[in-house]
Parts: C-alpha cells; sequence; structure tokens
C-alpha cells in the first residue's frame, strides 16, 4: 500500500496536487460550467494528454520533441476514420456516386474503399491501433535518431520536418485523407450518438479518467529506477553511456511511450470534438502544446494541466472579448509566464505555494525535509541543451 | 488555494485575466436571460447575429472585406429600422484561420448566444467544419464564397456562386471568344479547385471538344512555379484556366510575368482571383488576363454606385471590393427578406420561406438575384479583364444562371 503510495501518487505532495486536480475537474467544473463550457474543458483536457507526455519526453528525458502533433493527429485520425465509417453508411449516402464510401472520396471520383480503411471498420482494431500506430510510427523515428546518437536541437528540427511532411501528405493525398478539410461530420459509435448532451458528459469523464490513469503511470515510470536513469541522460548522458547503460534504447521507450499517451488524447479529441484536421498534426499545433507544458512547467505531471488549461482558456477568453488583438495578449502572457516564471505554474506552487501548504499543515520535520530533497530532485537542471 | 498566491504574483496579468472571466460571464448570463421562448437571443427592441471570419491568421486578408460588408449591410438595415422593429446587434468571433476554431466558435455563438443567424465562413475548409454543428444545433449560416458545389444544407444559404455558375460561362466565353482548343489547368491543392477542374475538364472534353493538356496542383501557400511554367512552355496551351488561391497568387503572377509569359502572348482565365486578390498581386503583373466572377467593382449600375460609395465611406477610400465581399454583402438582406415574409426569426419558418424561391434582391450591387428553392442564387456570371490600377473591365456578362450545386454528368 505504501509502496504504491509512494510509487502512483508521488508521496505526500503528489497525492494532494492529484487530490485537488481531481477534485477541480470531476467536480467543481462539471457542477460550475455549462454543457457548451464543459465541452471546451473536455476538448483542452484532450490536449493536456500531450503536455504530459512532454513531461515525460522533454522534462524528464530531455528530449525536446516539436512534432508531439504527429502523435496526437495519427491517434485522432484513427478514431476519425472509425467514425466515418460508420457515418457512411450505404443509405446515409445514397446521393454519392458511391454509396457507402465516406463523402470526401466520392467527391474525389475514388469508387472503391481503400485497403488501410477497411480494418476501421472494427471498434477494437481501431483502439489497437490508436495505440499501435504511432507506437510503431515513434519506434521507427527513435530507433532510426537515437541510434545514431542524434538528439538535442537536431532531434528537434527532425521531428518538425516530420510533422511537416505528415500535414503536406494528409493535405495532398484528399481522395484517403479527407485533405485539408479533416474527417469531418461524425456521428455514431456503434449506433451510440456521440453528439448528444448525455454522451458529451460520458465523455468528459472518459477523458478525465484516462487522463488521471496517464498521469499515474507516468508519475510510476518516473519514479522507477527508469525514471533516475532519464533524469542521470538528461544531465550526463556520457556518464550514463559509460556506466553502460544502452541509452538509445532507453529514449526509444520514453519517445513511445509518450507517442501512446498523445495518441490517447488525439482519440479523444476526436470523440469529443466530432472531427479531425491536419491542423492538429503540424509544427504550429506541436509548438503550441509545447507552449501548454511550458506554462505548466515541463517537470510536473499536474502542472502541465493547469498549464494548458490556463493557456487554452486565456485563448478562449480573449478572443471571444478583444476578437480583433487577443493573440496580442497571448503573447503578452506567454512573454510574462517565461520572464518571470520559467518553470512555470509548477514553479509558482513549489516556491510559494507549498511553503503556504506546509505552515498550514504544520508538517514534522521529516517530512517538510523530504519535500525539500523532493522539490530539489525534481527542479529543473538548466536547461536541456 | 493557488488563487491567492497566483494572483498576488502573477500581479497585473492575472488581475486581467480575471476580470474579463468575469466579465464574459456576466455577458453570457445576460445573453441567456434575453433569450424568447423560441430560443433565440431575441427581444422585443433586439435581435443578435453573429459574424464569424478570420480576423487573424493566413486568411484574414480574404475575409476582412467580408465581414466589413456584413457589417455595412447591418448598419444599413438598422438605420432603415431594424428588422421586424428589432435593431441587429452583432456578437463578432475570430475564425483564426483554423477550421477548429470555426466549429468552436459555431457552436459557442448558437449554443451560448443563441443568435438567429451567423454570417460567417469563407474557405470550404471552415465551411465544412462548422456546418455539423449548424445541422445539429439547427443554427442559419449564410456563406458568402463562391465553392465547389455538391452541398445543400438544411441550415446553409449560400450566397457565393457554386462551381458551375462560375465555371461554364466562363468557359464557354473563352472558347468562342478566343477560339481556344487546349486548356492548361492548375490549382492549389484542396476540395474547392479540384472539384472546380474535374466539372471544367468534363466541360471542355465533352461540350466545347477541346482538349486538357495538363493539369498540375500546387500545395496551399506554395511559391515555386518553376515547374509548372516550364511544361506550360512546352504545351504552348491555348488558355491557362488557374485555381491559384490566396498569397500563393503573388509568385505564380509575378513568375509568369518574369518567364515572359504575358497577355500579349497568353490567354489566362481564373477562377480565383477578385479585387483582393489583385491589390496584392499587383495589377501590373496581370494586366490583360482574365476573372471570371458574378462581381466586380467597377460594374456599372446605380446600386453599385452606391453600394461602393457607402463602403468606402465606412471602411475607408483605399479599400476595394471583390466577389466575396459583395456576396457577403447580401447575406443580411437576403435574411431580412426571409424574416419579414416569415414574421418570425425562427431558423426552420425563415428556411422554409427562403425555399419558396422566390426572395429577390432588386438592390444588389451585382444587379438583380434571386434565392433558389436549392439554398443558393441566380445569378449572372461576368468575365473582367484586369487593368493596372486593379480594376476590371467588364468584357462580357451572361445571362441570369440557374444554379445547380449537383451538376448531373460533370460528377
Amino acid at each position: 500500500m505504501n509502496f504504491m503510495y509512494e510509487r502512483f501518487l508521488g508521496g505526500k505532495n503528489g497525492a494532494i496536487g492529484m487530490a485537488i486536480l481531481a477534485v477541480l475537474i470531476l467536480i467543481i467544473l462539471p457542477m460550475s460550467l455549462d454543457l457548451f463550457r464543459l465541452n471546451m474543458v473536455g476538448k483542452y483536457l484532450t490536449y493536456a494528454f500531450v503536455a504530459v507526455s512532454l513531461v515525460l519526453l522533454w522534462g524528464y528525458g530531455g528530449i525536446l520533441s516539436l512534432g508531439q502533433g504527429v502523435f496526437f493527429g495519427l491517434g485522432g485520425y484513427a478514431m476519425a476514420m472509425f467514425l466515418k465509417l460508420e457515418a457512411s453508411d450505404p443509405i446515409s449516402t445514397s446521393i454519392q456516386s458511391t454509396p457507402g464510401i465516406p463523402d470526401f472520396m466520392d467527391w474525389n471520383q475514388i469508387t472503391e474503399l481503400p485497403w488501410f480503411w477497411v480494418p476501421f471498420h472494427s471498434f477494437t482494431f481501431t483502439l489497437f491501433a490508436v495505440i499501435a500506430v504511432p507506437a510503431i510510427f515513434a519506434f521507427i523515428i527513435g530507433y532510426s535518431m537515437f541510434k545514431r546518437r542524434v538528439g538535442g536541437v537536431y532531434f528537434a528540427i527532425i521531428t518538425q520536418v516530420i510533422a511537416v511532411i505528415l500535414t503536406v501528405l494528409i493535405v495532398g493525398q484528399q481522395g484517403y485523407t479527407g485533405g485539408i478539410n479533416g474527417i469531418t461530420d461524425l456521428k455514431t459509435i456503434h449506433g451510440w450518438d456521440i453528439r448528444d448532451d448525455s454522451s458529451k458528459y460520458i465523455l468528459y469523464f472518459i477523458n478525465a479518467f484516462l487522463l488521471f490513469g496517464v498521469i499515474l503511470v507516468s508519475r510510476f515510470i518516473l519514479t522507477s529506477k527508469f525514471g533516475r536513469l532519464l533524469l542521470a541522460m538528461r544531465d550526463k548522458e556520457d556518464r550514463v553511456r559509460f556506466s553502460g547503460y544502452d541509452v538509445s534504447n532507453f529514449k526509444i521507450f520514453i519517445f513511445c511511450v509518450s507517442a501512446i499517451i498523445a495518441a490517447i488524447g488525439g482519440a479523444m479529441f476526436t470523440l469529443q470534438v466530432g472531427f479531425m484536421s491536419p491542423s492538429f498534426v503540424g509544427i504550429v499545433p506541436s509548438i503550441e502544446m509545447v507552449i501548454f507544458a511550458a506554462v505548466g512547467g515541463r517537470m510536473s505531471l499536474i502542472g502541465v494541466v493547469y498549464g494548458t488549461l490556463l493557456v487554452n482558456y486565456g485563448k478562449t477568453v480573449f478572443s471571444e472579448t478583444f476578437p480583433e488583438i487577443w493573440l496580442f495578449l497571448m503573447g503578452g502572457l506567454f512573454i510574462a509566464v517565461v520572464m518571470f516564471f520559467p518553470n512555470g505554474l509548477a514553479g509558482i506552487w513549489d516556491k510559494y505555494g507549498k511553503t503556504q501548504l506546509n505552515r498550514i499543515s504544520k508538517m514534522k520535520f521529516i517530512s517538510s525535509a523530504k519535500a525539500l530533497i523532493n522539490s530539489k530532485r525534481t527542479s529543473p537542471a538548466r536547461d536541456s541543451k | 488555494m493557488s488563487e491567492f498566491n497566483r494572483r498576488k504574483f502573477l500581479g497585473k496579468t492575472a488581475a486581467l485575466l480575471s476580470a474579463m472571466v468575469a466579465a464574459g460571464f456576466i455577458s453570457t448570463s445576460a445573453m441567456a436571460m434575453d433569450a424568447t421562448t423560441t430560443g433565440q437571443a431575441v427581444t422585443d427592441t433586439t435581435v443578435t447575429v453573429g459574424i464569424l471570419h478570420s480576423l487573424t491568421g493566413t486568411m484574414a486578408i480574404s475575409e476582412t472585406g467580408a465581414q466589413e460588408a456584413e457589417k455595412l449591410a447591418i448598419k444599413q438595415i438598422n438605420e432603415s429600422g431594424g428588422i421586424l422593429g428589432r435593431q441587429i446587434e452583432i456578437i463578432q468571433e475570430d475564425g483564426a484561420s483554423d477550421w477548429p476554431t470555426f466549429a468552436e466558435k459555431s457552436r459557442k455563438l448558437l449554443v451560448q448566444d443563441k443568435v438567429a443567424a451567423v454570417f460567417g465562413c469563407w474557405t470550404s475548409a471552415s465551411r465544412k467544419a462548422a456546418l455539423p454543428v449548424f445541422e445539429q444545433e439547427n443554427g442559419l449560416l449564410y456563406y458568402p464564397t463562391f465553392y465547389e458545389g455538391l452541398e445543400q444544407s438544411h441550415n446553409v444559404i449560400y450566397t457565393g456562386q457554386e462551381a458551375t455558375q462560375q465555371i461554364l460561362a466562363g468557359l464557354d466565353w473563352v472558347a468562342k471568344e478566343k477560339e481556344a482548343k487546349t486548356f492548361y489547368l492548375i490549382g492549389s491543392d484542396y476540395i474547392w479547385p479540384r472539384t472546380s477542374m474535374k466539372i471544367a475538364r468534363k466541360h471542355i472534353e465533352n461540350v466545347l471538344g477541346g482538349k486538357v493538356v495538363g493539369e498540375d496542383y500546387k500545395p496551399l501557400g506554395d511559391t515555386q512555379f518553376g515547374s509548372t511554367i516550364n511544361k506550360i512552355r512546352l504545351k504552348k496551351p491555348d488558355v491557362i484556366y488557374a485555381a491559384v488561391v490566396g498569397g500563393s497568387n503573388v509568385a505564380w503572377f509575378k513568375q509568369l510575368k518574369a518567364a515572359g509569359i504575358t497577355s500579349e502572348n497568353q490567354t489566362l482565365l481564373t477562377i480565383s482571383v477578385t479585387e483582393d486578390e489583385v491589390l496584392g498581386i499587383g495589377g501590373e503583373n496581370l494586366e490583360g488576363f482574365y476573372s471570371v466572377m458574378k462581381y466586380f467593382q467597377s460594374q456599372d449600375n446605380a446600386n453599385n454606385a452606391a453600394f461602393v460609395k457607402e463602403f468606402k465611406a465606412m471602411w475607408g477610400d483605399d479599400s476595394v471590393i471583390g466577389d466575396v465581399t459583395q456576396a457577403a454583402y447580401l447575406g443580411p438582406w437576403l435574411w431580412k427578406a426571409a424574416v419579414e415574409r416569415a414574421g418570425s426569426f425562427d431558423v426552420d419558418k425563415v428556411v422554409a420561406e427562403s425555399e419558396k424561391g422566390d426572395i429577390e434582391l432588386t438592390t444588389a450591387p451585382e444587379g438583380y438575384v434571386k434565392l433558389h428553392p436549392n439554398h443558393h442564387l441566380w445569378s449572372k456570371a461576368r468575365v473582367g479583364q484586369w487593368n493596372k490600377d486593379g480594376q476590371a473591365t467588364i468584357v462580357y456578362e451572361s445571362e441570369l444562371i440557374e444554379p445547380n450545386p449537383f451538376p448531373e454528368g460533370y460528377q
């Protein structure tokens, strides 16, 4: 029990952070927001999956991926393909030249369902693909990069290039992918309408629980020996290698894990928003997701969730209130965070929030010493070069 | 918990943010209270509509004109007494050139603000993203852009031309006037150019008896037309038929000119260049080339003279008016006509009136238009030849063309 507590929740501080976040997401937000806003929060929380994946990869692994949108997109597209096939039954597409195939294929003179679409008739296969496709893709990229010891800036650039390539591919092959419009007008899973009010609530909670699950698993990974190795690799890769560890294998593993986490977010996005488009795959969304992580604090699994919520909330509020100048306000927010709080929201919490909390709970000397060690251990070491 | 600390340390940023949050909540709850029994934001003296265009991002340059025209129309309607005795109030949202944002903002306008109608969207992609929201929430969208057709939603009125209206008349004209037999098709790579070219190819091959000697698609935003231009030189087509959109146009026309392909030795007909694009391309770079549109700013009639004058008075002397801007201007007027007939803002009743097929506008700057039961407009196609000053001389005007979003034989 104690083992589980330490490993999954990260001790007392972690448990308190989790509890506060759980109360916020599972109780306060659903009670205080109307469905429209809650659905938006649900959408933002799907981005939080990507932010969490970046904590593993960038915060701890020191591997900055500027192409996480690729995996978010792959997960989202896999789900969208299933939903689109279900929405394209022969009866509702009877006005097409070829009924029974998605509408955008018909517009592009495709008369037969392409082979790689066929398995997506099965929901089980789709769930499998949401996990497996990004994982395999990440493995291929990771294997070819890390085995050759490509890292740092070069890796970041290559991930960007991959994001561009995938976007161009999706846009260019519009007969097979829906092109720049994306895959739209998604309706049901096995007849269960994902658009009506009750399913929006259900999807919100599924999404929230999945997010907590992902955070717990991530915490488990980070508090393991592997987590320490990650940190060591980030700060002095050569020493880890000289100690006899195969650094590239660890990197490939964490890259695959982060890809899977991002893909789960993508699949949940498709379900809640009702479509998927290449605008989530490219460079801009990928960098935006890095910003979410930076604002939240890239060393904090909980912090990035707040970061994602704050940035997107700011985006929504600014753009609704000042439609003409909202981008400047967002820019100001980013600059302020980077200048004054380099460790993001989590940094603020560590510096001021925790001491307040400790004072309130009158912690014993030992546990506060433990907290101090904890906070030292998790404070980011300079920059990830 | 962290609220206290955050505010303390984020200082002004946080204070500003929370003020905005509060403002947002207050305004939304006020909105909800105003809604009438039909569930729309209609009071005894006001009715609220939404405007949803990109104010930021790559599409802002094209969409600015549309939202300006919609605001002008709404202002004029308000000055002449409003609709059913109610003044129109506008809630504007920014689609940010991002299709998912269009969907999100559409939902916000329909669900939260309960607007009676939305004037908005520009690209097909943004319309496709927003469309399911409008259908699900039973909203009403007035869509201003010329587009590929193959769509007819209960919840959308299309005030621009669908593909056949624009394309067929233009091709007929060029085949007759220029005795064109061979065509080179080039477009940006997305749904609208591809569908348009599909229709153009069928028309060229099956009706005109001509030949398509090349067909090229370039990614959106591409600026390298060298290979296409070389192929054009090789094939020597009678007509270059172009549907290059947005910023790519600047590179496309400049590189054509640099390669020595000008109106003196080549006929070029485009379906994607309006006065707005010419502003960016520079009139000298496409002088003598042709566009086929339903409206040009230089159109000579009393309606248009008044429209251009009012538009410039409201938005500045430097502003130009393109095809989509004019089509956007029609939206609020068509809505007004349908609402007044229905005696209600209820979407289903307004659509039912619109589908009767006899709503007409005699005051449209482009001339007479009439709403077809298939939600599109009867309109004329016009061919304009571009001048150095960025205005077009109209060289051909068709008869009133029936809209046909699902053309038989062109699928």
